[in-house]
């Protein structure tokens, strides 16, 4: 038997390294999948409170979740491919201004 | 069985992640993350979320990572180099992590034992029984998702065409 709290903690660990791989990247492709790992632990916590109150609500919400991400994914690079074109560049500290 | 398993992939999701932390170029912290979300989707299998499962590794593993390692190559991005600002995000990025695991972690087991535990296979969410809520209860909601899928395909092309 597998305590619930484990899961918690690993999608915990999970969300923490997401934010510190958001705040220390400087590739804007590795900080948009610094994105997708934080939204990957936050499905682990809803698979497993599922599991725990016995609802199928839960899935349901990753489920949608996983709709969305693949929505953002896909708007996500075509940005990251727009902003290359202009900027030729990657590095999010040369993109941080609104115009050219 | 069912620990064994746990930390196996736990593990492997923990060592994924922290690979795709330290590797400095995109391609490596792509493939890395494929390795997160592929025992993510034993860690469902384990909870009994076998429709999850399957859609982590189609959706996930399959077409977004392939869109990001398309787009990798496609730009041909290479290591990402030190610049000022990652001098400050090193400053800040680690013990804000770190803070904010060590307040999740604490509240997870100070309030764990009010959880209880999950033994393998005393609770199994089957195909039909999602798609029943699915297209039963929540129909309304899943036709909406496609239409924001269609809406964001469309701004995906007119974001990527080039400008004439």
């Amino acid at each position: 038997m597998v305590p619930t709290s484990y899961y918690l903690v690993l999608s915990a660990i999970l969300f923490s390294i997401g934010v510190a791989a958001f705040l220390i990247k400087r590739n804007i492709i590795s900080v948009f999948m610094s994105i997708e790992l934080m939204l990957n632990a936050v499905n682990l916590t809803f698979v497993a409170f599922a599991h725990q109150w016995h609802q199928v609500s839960g899935q349901i919400f990753v489920f949608f979740v996983m709709v969305v991400a693949a929505a953002e994914a896909a708007v996500g690079l075509a940005i990251i491919i727009a902003i290359f074109r202009t900027r030729n560049t990657l590095n999010v500290d040369q993109v941080d201004l609104m115009k050219l | 069985m069912h620990l064994v398993l746990f930390f196996i992939f736990g593990g492997l999701c923990v060592a994924g992640a922290l690979n795709l932390l330290f590797q400095r170029h995109p391609i490596n912290s792509s493939l890395s993350l494929i390795v997160v979300m592929s025992s993510l989707a034993v860690l469902y299998l384990l909870l009994g979320a076998e429709f999850l499962a399957a859609a982590q590794v189609i959706v996930y593993s399959g077409a977004i990572m392939v869109l990001f390692t398309f787009v990798i190559m496609l730009l041909n991005a290479g290591r990402e180099e030190r610049t000022h600002g990652s001098k400050a995000a090193y400053i800040v990025g680690f013990p804000g992590a770190a803070a904010l695991f060590a307040l999740l972690a604490y509240v997870f087991l100070t309030n764990g034992k009010y959880l209880g535990g999950a033994r393998l296979g005393d609770y199994l969410v089957t195909t039909s029984d999602l798609s029943r809520v699915l297209f039963h209860d929540l129909l309304l909601p899943f036709e909406v998702t496609s239409i924001l899928i269609l809406v964001a395909i469309l701004g995906a092309v007119a974001l990527a065409r080039k400008e004439h």
